[in-house]
């Protein structure tokens, strides 16, 4: 390595800083879509440094289905008010109640498509005009194939078909009224960058992230957190079990892994020795459909 | 451990989505679960039981409409290296789908099928390669198992694509006999071409030196956003940011500010919230300035002794993207890092044949996927750099004022 090298992780954190700072300058009124989960965390990391030593110019918006861990809520107040960010919630629940939507029904009901209905409507409330997620392309071939800017319709619909081509670094970040542009700032990272990110930084993660004993029921050799917000059958048996998060969604969509990690060296060890994918592993959600996140995102969804 | 970023161009025939794969599988990045899912899927097993090749599969919309859409991004990472593969897939829309993904690559696979030999998409993918000045050029010649393995099949092709590579003023080849359906110099050297002693194909992208690609000479820098926080204890502060382009900036450098043209001296850098001594590609920096300017978007920050060209009247290289045509004398926006300025296509001087280089009039106007010469006149001054001399501050896209769409890679000159 000579005197002028970066090694991949500060790469990365270039292309994301300047892609941040793109979404500053080209749109009026911007917002960082933060879930709590570490692609998020490390949005609000990297959103930081862009922007240090004055403050994140934008809100940090939290769509909130009712179904999150305790734990992810405490964390997510927490970080907004260290950064000093404005937080704006918006809950599943109240748009369920004002637009008379039909709750999902079964074992693990996932608010997850409902939760398009309120995003939807804070954009609007708000007059967003640029959204930005923590989505990677390695996650799925849905994302695989989505551009970092992501215009999306009045609908919030993605069209995979008329993605703007995106050449060189240049972001064309251009829509019309009413139309608005989903953000992926770290498009390019892996899982595993992502989290070699958070143990070179130090940044603080929710405590879930870590070993620690849950009463969970075995489905389908997943391993899915007891909670108010799923149903259990006569038939399910109750363990507690040491065990960690690997992905952060909502209780009803999201299984835990057994394991012993209770540092980010371990952890960092784990996943670079797991043999099962993120979403494999811990995404209820994506084993409905081979299709299930290209129909989402069609719909609207991150 | 560093990035390396490629683009694999070869049609479906050549076998690129069975070396993705492979490069994939051999690299132990496809997991449990995807493999299982592609076990239950696969039709065309090979020897480990899978179909390689439907691990870069489409979207259900694609598979559907029989369509593909631009480019797909691929991820793995070996303990030398993070890999990013651009792969372009598509027929009908190859020339758009190549640049977009070259446009975002260092090194270009051709793939070239043993059987067949250099056909006229190899030296489509060669031009367009050449074009967009791509730094490493790696030719996989495939299917050697179809040819048996042989060494003068592969010297054939070889002294073939040399006289292309020479016509087309391509540095830097390197040639690879592969069989990217069994595995051959993939990972591991072949035990069926023992006459081949260069490196497999990862070890060779695992090994090519990149960072010297970068250019670390010419300080270029152009201000995307001002940071003014305004606060009680930061009242003063004003802070430049933007990516440094190319070069090194340090501390104390005289530089001038364009297209305005006045003098400052950089008093300050910071990287990443924290104060630094010099600053360099393609680092994300702050630049601070000893004088009080209106400085805004745009902005190109370059030493006095190094200056980049300012100009409004360019001649360019203009590859069209979109399904509309261009229409000589519109005005669209060119977008140059984050400089916007209105922009007529003035005169459109010929077409480029991307099969064979010849110049051919562009008389009945030009479509989706051409490459032309042009003369375009920016409403206000452009500052930049040639295209062959520091790409990175040579190119730019056109944007349709109406449809906002992007609707061309413009190569500055």
């Amino acid at each position: 390595m000579g005197e002028y090298t970066l090694d991949y992780l500060e790469q990365l954190e270039a292309e994301s800083i300047y892609i941040f700072r793109e979404v500053a300058a080209q749109f009026e009124k911007p917002a960082l879509l933060f879930s709590g989960g570490k692609d998020s965390i490390t949005l609000v990391q990297l959103a930081k440094k862009a922007f240090a030593p004055g403050k994140i110019p934008f809100p940090l918006v939290h769509i909130d289905t009712g179904h999150n861990f305790p734990e992810a809520l405490a964390y997510r107040d927490a970080l907004a008010k260290e950064v000093g960010a404005e937080l704006i919630v918006r809950k599943v629940e109240d748009t369920i109640k004002q637009k008379h939507l039909t709750e999902p029904k079964g074992k693990f009901a996932s608010r997850n498509w409902l939760q398009i209905h309120t995003l939807l409507d804070t954009i609007e409330e708000f007059k967003f005009d640029a959204c930005i997620g923590g989505a990677r392309r390695d996650e799925e071939k849905a994302r695989a194939k989505e551009r970092i800017f992501s215009v999306r319709d009045e609908f919030g619909q993605w069209e995979p078909k008329l993605q703007r081509p995106e050449l060189w670094n240049i972001y064309n970040g251009r829509v019309h009224k009413g139309e608005n542009v989903r953000v992926f700032p770290i498009s390019n990272w892996t899982e595993l960058d992502v989290w070699s990110y958070i143990k070179k930084e130090g940044v603080r993660l929710p405590s879930i992230y870590f070993a620690h004993d849950r009463e969970v029921i075995e489905h389908q050799g997943q391993l899915i957190a007891v909670s108010d917000y799923i149903t259990i059958d006569e038939t399910d048996v109750i363990s507690t079990k040491k065990v960690r998060y690997r992905t952060v969604g909502d209780m009803t969509c999201t299984a835990a892994v057994e394991s012993n990690a209770a540092t980010l060296d371990e952890v960092v060890n784990e996943i670079m020795a797991t043999r099962i994918s993120e979403r494999g592993e811990t995404r209820i959600d994506d084993r409905v459909t081979e299709a299930a996140m290209e129909d989402r995102k069609k719909g609207g969804y991150f | 451990m560093d990035i390396l970023r490629f683009i694999t161009a070869g049609s479906v025939d050549d076998g690129k989505s069975t070396l993705i794969g492979r490069l994939l599988y051999d690299s132990k990045s496809i997991l449990v679960d995807q493999l299982e899912a592609l076990e239950k899927q696969s039709k065309n097993k090979n020897a480990d039981g899978i179909d390689l090749a439907l691990l870069t599969d489409g979207l259900r919309a694609e598979r559907e409409q029989g369509i593909t859409i631009d480019v797909a991004y691929r991820y793995f990472s070996t303990t030398k290296r993070k890999f990013i593969i651009a792969d372009a897939p598509g027929h009908v829309q190859y020339t758009r789908n190549m640049i977009t993904g070259a446009s975002n690559s260092s090194l270009i696979i051709i793939l070239i099928d043993a059987r067949a030999g250099v056909i006229e998409q190899t030296r489509r993918h060669s031009i367009i390669a050449s074009l967009l000045k791509m730094p490493h050029v790696v030719v996989a010649i495939n299917k050697m198992d179809l040819a048996g393995f042989s060494e003068q099949r592969f010297n054939e092709i070889k002294a073939d694509y040399e006289k292309v590579a020479a016509q087309l003023n391509i540095k830097n080849v390197t040639y690879v006999p592969i069989s990217a359906l069994l595995g051959d110099n993939i990972v591991e050297r072949s035990a069926n071409m023992p006459w081949y002693t260069g490196q497999p194909l990862l070890e060779f992208l695992e090994s090519v030196e990149v960072a010297s690609d970068i250019n670390h000479k010419d300080p270029r820098f152009q201000v995307q956003y001002v940071i003014r926080p305004q606060t009680a204890e930061l009242h003063d502060y004003r802070g430049y940011a933007g990516q440094i382009i190319s070069g090194v900036y340090k501390k104390g450098d005289k530089i001038k500010i364009l297209p305005a043209a006045i003098e400052s001296t950089i008093t300050k850098i910071e990287v990443g919230g924290k104060e630094v001594q010099e600053a360099f590609a393609p680092q994300a920096a702050v630049l601070h300035i000893a004088d009080d300017i209106d400085i805004s978007r745009g902005d190109t920050f370059a030493r006095i002794d190094n200056l980049p060209k300012v100009a409004s009247e360019i001649e360019v290289v203009l590859c069209w993207l979109d399904n509309k045509p261009l229409i000589q004398g519109n005005k669209y926006f060119l977008q140059h890092k984050g400089r916007l300025v209105k922009t007529i296509v003035r005169e459109v001087a010929y077409k480029l044949d991307v099969n064979t280089l010849e110049r051919i009039p562009a008389e009945d106007g030009v479509k989706l996927n051409e490459v032309v010469h042009a003369t375009i006149k920016t409403a206000a001054p452009l500052v930049y750099d040639d295209f062959t001399a520091l790409s990175d501050y040579g190119n730019a896209i056109l944007v349709d004022e109406t449809s906002n769409s992007t609707v061309a890679a413009v190569l500055l000159n």
